[in-house]
């Protein structure tokens, strides 16, 4: 599966773009009436945003509109800002200007409708839990203070394990888990607390290919009942068959759209700079070599 | 040496000089336990022990005021109050090193560890210096002192610990989430500010209550050795925290009970002795994560493995002299089993004799080696799995027959009894219906008979 898909980005783009054609929504959507369940705010509207970390500017003027239930990729070099993207819409970092409204809100007043998958490399993961308590701790929000996880709540988070493939192992130790199984379990996280936008922060990096699948499978669930997804996303050569909106960002919006038209070699070469040529190299000569 | 008696006595809280004292560092010593733990799960224990040092110029300067205000400068309450405040200050002094320069934490931690206890001896010595103040047995606080109580005392310390535990008790779901995965806790709207200064306001309680009785230096020991002895028990965190306060508790009754019958030891020297006693207990011993059972369990699975070579290598020999023919269990020269594989002499030997041990080897009268009737049937069976797991790699796994042997070797020592009859019922019949099939692969040091 992996070859099918790997490093072919002309074939891709092409038959990405006839597919967006098709399916490509007008937007930002003026038809409330196609989706009358849900107010005619958009997931995700972020308007002049500026993050700068000791003066030093991360993003710049981040202007975007991100449609309810797409799948959108994140995509830029290392250091673009993508996950202080993420960071700065859920107030984890200061903005040094500009909003991200969520549904119309700011974020301290719409939390229940977002879920954060965190980078797994950011906590301690040989830390006396099991996946069930990491996967719980989806519902401390809803719990409130003081009260103890209760008995539905941990049928949920088994649910939640299920979902991912990993219900066999709720009772792991998580530094037993492998990494694609941990990062099963951050997503199973994500799932318990039932939002309507999902925020992944590199969900793919160092997974396995089965975990890979189990993912996009997840993601695609997701999109099917209409939440929306923001995944940071690392490899170029499988972003058109797995988002169907995207972003391209390095420090400013470089394209944003669908994954078909946005997914173009001028665009890549403004995002990546002179890094794509490296990769274009790395592509071109791998093509060769398995024709 | 005191007598058994007295040993008893105190150890049983009879006797009434030391029985506050006892009690009420084992009541310190739960709360340490549990307050502890999570400020080693949130790894700021060098926080903790710059906090500690911090406390000193606080004494110093309680003392100083008190006997300005005309008292013997030596009320408990006044001198923790002091002490309280000048741990505050060292905190805030770090944080505010932290976030207005670049400085790292362990700098700004450092920093204020040795400066607030070097303020702290000076201002110590000043005070000793005053006229009319006796400020002898305030260096107790920097080594930790049982003396005897006095009940409202007591009643400070033991509240101040029962307290603090019962917080820590109400906050363990919020500690969890913040000591996990902090960014994630602050995404879902707990503030995590307010609980990290509630964790840092319960260290303080339990440090300066701790000041008296084990003593400011050794009073991060005291945090930091209940919770990691426990961590070796267990993987999870509700019995690491019942087991860290426990462990907490009994090096404060034992500790305080030692040092109430042996004066001359400073206490907190020997409360931190027991409890790294039961650390070095559980780092050895702990079945969970301890060093013994770890090791234990890695000789028995090498053990394991080198039955399996020395079985296998044992049978496919039997297999080669057999040619064609049913394989039979004849007696061979122990020279040509050796060069069958890549033992060292020592190694060789060793498995030889565990061999005999497990009676799968027995020697004929004239030297030679043969397998035993019971290490016969094993062997033919050790090699069967093998064989069924390269056959099983390579049908379905797509893995080169070059490389089959090793990996094979490496996975076959975990193969269940399960494992084994799911591939027998997943391999071709005819296969299995053989004893011992043939190897999938040419083997090692066997001219290529059978294809």
């Amino acid at each position: 599966m992996a070859n099918s898909t790997g490093l072919t980005i002309p074939e891709t783009l092409e038959t990405m773009h006839n597919e967006s054609l098709q399916s490509q929504a007008t937007f930002p959507p003026k038809q409330t009436e196609d989706r009358p369940e849900h107010p005619p705010e958009i997931p995700l509207a972020i308007h002049d945003l500026t993050v700068a970390y000791h003066r030093k500017p991360v993003l710049w003027d981040i202007e975007l509109n991100i449609p309810e239930g797409k799948l959108v990729g994140i995509v830029g070099p290392n250091g673009a800002g993508k996950s202080t993207l993420l960071k700065a819409c859920l107030d984890l970092i200061p903005k040094t200007s500009g909003w991200a409204h969520i549904y119309g809100k700011p974020y301290r007043k719409a939390r229940h409708l977002v879920a954060y998958v965190p980078q797994r490399e950011s906590v301690d993961w040989d830390f006396p839990v099991s996946a069930l308590d990491v996967v719980a701790m989806g519902a401390y929000r809803r719990l409130g203070w003081f009260r103890r996880v209760s008995k539905e709540e941990k049928d949920r988070a088994l649910e939640s394990l299920e979902q991912v493939g990993i219900a066999h192992l709720a009772d792991r130790q998580i530094s037993q888990l492998s990494g694609g199984q941990q990062q099963r379990v951050f997503l199973a996280r994500a799932l318990m607390q039932d939002a309507e936008l999902y925020l992944m922060d590199e969900p793919f990096a160092a997974v396995d290919a089965a975990t890979e699948e189990a993912i996009v499978d997840l993601l695609r669930r997701l999109s099917e009942k209409g939440k929306t997804c923001l995944v940071v996303h690392h490899d170029l050569a499988t972003v058109t068959t797995y988002f169907d909106w995207l972003v391209l960002l390095n420090m400013r919006v470089v394209a944003d759209g669908p994954a078909g038209e946005i997914f173009t070699r001028e665009n890549l070469q403004k995002t990546y700079g002179g890094k794509l040529n490296l990769l274009e190299t790395a592509a071109e000569a791998l093509r060769h070599s398995i024709d | 040496m005191s007598s058994l008696e007295d040993i008893v006595e105190v150890l049983l809280l009879q006797n009434y000089n030391t029985r506050l004292v006892v009690i009420s560092t084992s009541l310190l010593g739960v709360a340490s336990g549990l307050v502890g733990a999570f400020l080693l799960l949130r790894k700021r224990s060098l926080m903790g022990d710059a906090l500690s040092h911090a406390t000193l110029p606080g004494v110093a300067i309680a003392f100083a005021v008190m006997v300005a205000w005309g008292g013997t400068g030596k009320a408990l309450p006044g001198l923790l109050l002091g002490a309280t405040l000048s741990g505050i200050a060292g905190i805030l002094t770090m944080l505010v090193i932290r976030n207005t320069t670049r400085l790292r934490d362990d700098v700004a931690m450092g920093f204020v560890l040795s400066v607030f206890f070097g303020v702290g001896i000076a201002s110590l010595q000043m005070v000793q210096n005053l006229p009319g103040a006796s400020a002898a047995g305030l260096e107790s606080f920097i080594y930790g002192k049982t003396a005897s109580m006095v009940k409202s005392d007591f009643l400070i310390i033991a509240s101040v610990a029962a307290i603090s535990s019962l917080v820590s008790i109400v906050l363990v779901k919020e500690f969890l989430l913040l000591c996990f995965d902090d960014a994630y806790a602050a995404a879902q709207g707990w503030p995590t500010l307010f609980l990290d200064i509630a964790l840092l306001g319960l260290v303080t309680a339990v440090t300066v209550i701790g000041l008296q009785s084990v003593g400011l230096i050794l009073v991060i020991a005291f945090l930091i050795t209940p919770p990691t002895a426990a961590r070796f028990w267990t993987h999870r965190l509700q019995p690491m925290l019942v087991l860290s306060a426990v462990i907490g508790g009994v090096s404060g009754w034992l500790g305080a009970s030692i040092s109430a019958l042996t004066p001359q030891l400073p206490a907190g020297a020997v409360i931190v002795l027991v409890a790294a006693s039961l650390f070095l207990i559980s780092m050895l011993f702990a079945p969970t994560r301890g060093l013994f059972p770890r090791f234990l369990r890695q000789g028995h699975l090498r053990r394991k493995v080198d039955r399996q070579h020395f079985l296998r290598a044992a049978y496919e020999l039997l297999e080669e002299q057999a040619g064609e023919k049913e394989v039979r269990n004849v007696s061979f020269p122990e020279a040509t089993l050796r060069d069958r594989r890549t033992w060292t002499p020592h190694r060789f030997k060793r498995i030889l004799k565990i061999a005999r041990q497990e009676d799968h080897l027995e020697e004929t009268p004239a030297g030679r080696l043969r397998l035993s009737e019971p290490g016969f049937g094993e062997a033919a069976r050790v090699t069967r799995n093998h064989r069924l797991w390269e056959t099983y790699l390579i049908e379905y796994a797509d893995i080169a027959p070059s490389h089959v042997d090793r990996d094979a070797d490496m996975v076959e020592h975990i193969l269940g009894a399960e494992l084994v009859r799911e591939l027998e019922r997943r391999l071709d019949e005819t296969k299995i219906s053989v004893p011992v099939p043939p190897s999938p692969h040419p083997i090692a040091g066997k001219p290529e008979a059978t294809p």
